[in-house]
């Protein structure tokens, strides 16, 4: 498990090791969305807003 | 043989198609939409793979990769065809029309004017949705006709410029749920009831699923339909009429499935991933 800073809120995110880039994360402080940018080295970023044709 | 993955996010599903890829030996390799450049004189480099799954968010972008890959002949599930006639909700009651699978009655029009014209004389209430939209986004009930000038105003004046297409639905009161089928080739696997207190039942807007007998109707109904769209792994939303009857709503090409494992009993992913391997293996023939 790894932790990580918020961009948003500074809070702390732990970061399961199974994570995959694409994946999204909650912050348990803010809420905010997260998206893995990659996992060596583990960086995070605010993940995109869901756009009109994003659906199933 | 290798199985593309073509995502943008990667949810709870694909993880759960991964590592039923994973269990089964099966190689593949992710793709993210966004960091994906598509050369359209150079195919070769996309012959890496033997079928390509389909599991984007985005729309436009998916169906964009979709159209090149089957142009160059590369099996893509879903394919190009279906993804369009699945991701305009114009397009999918069409399909099922043409195919004589019973949906809601649907008007299309194309001003506030001519869209008002046609809510009264459906009378109602209605429902009003985007053309292109999922997880239950921007859908309208209207009431009367104070609700139906608002939205209208609404949508002409802050909409884009594909909310200038009104999809006016007959609105059907269904039973505090609908009903999710996943059909996955020529088999309906399993069934789920969405429960809501709102009109609106997706579970991704906090509709509960329970498991749902699949009925030869059901079964007959949700097969239908997805042959009217194109075949291939797709969900069906089906809603009961207070007569009895079942109506297809939707046809979903990429479809979510970590609520319906449970219920069902089902290992929707692995089926997911059989039905990949089968239908590579039949196309190589």
């Amino acid at each position: 498990m790894n932790n990580f800073e918020c961009p948003e809120c500074g809070g702390g995110v732990a970061v399961g090791t199974a994570v995959l880039p694409g994946e999204i994360l909650e912050c348990p402080d803010c809420g905010v969305e997260l998206e893995v940018i990659s996992t060596h080295p583990l960086q995070l970023e605010l993940a995109p807003e869901v756009a009109e044709d994003w659906g199933e | 043989m290798k199985i593309g993955i073509l995502y943008s996010r990667i949810r709870v599903e694909e993880k759960l198609l991964i590592e039923a890829m994973e269990r089964r030996g099966v190689d593949y390799e992710l793709v993210d939409v966004r960091t994906a450049v598509l050369d359209l004189t150079c195919p070769a480099a996309w012959r890496r793979f033997d079928v390509i799954l389909d599991r984007c968010v985005s729309h436009t972008a998916a169906l964009a990769c979709l159209q090149i890959w089957g142009a160059w002949g590369i099996p893509c599930v879903n394919t190009a065809q279906v993804v369009q006639a699945c991701g305009s909700k114009l397009e999918t009651t069409l399909a099922l029309a043409r195919a004589g699978v019973p949906s809601p009655r649907t008007q299309i029009a194309f001003s506030p004017e001519s869209a008002l014209d046609a809510i009264e004389q459906m009378g109602y209430p209605v429902v009003l949705k985007p053309a292109v939209g999922s997880w239950g986004r921007l859908l309208a009930k209207i009431n009367d006709r104070e609700a139906a000038e608002a939205i209208l105003e609404h949508k002409a004046t802050l909409g884009s410029y594909q909310h200038s297409v009104f999809y006016i639905q007959e609105y059907v009161d269904k039973p505090g749920r609908d009903i999710r089928s996943f059909v996955v080739g020529d088999e309906t696997i399993c069934a789920i009831t969405r429960h809501s207190a709102h009109w609106i039942t997706n579970t991704a807007r906090g509709g509960r699923a329970e498991n749902c007998p699949v009925t030869p109707e059901i079964d007959a109904l949700s097969r239908a339909a997805a042959t009217a769209v194109g075949g291939g792994i797709v969900a069906i939303d089906l809603l009961e009429t207070a007569d009895g009857r079942l109506l297809v709503n939707e046809v979903n090409h990429t479809m979510e499935f970590r609520n319906s494992i449970a219920p069902t009993g089902v290992d929707i992913p692995g089926r997911v991933v059989d039905f990949l391997m089968k239908w590579t293996v039949s196309s190589e023939r």
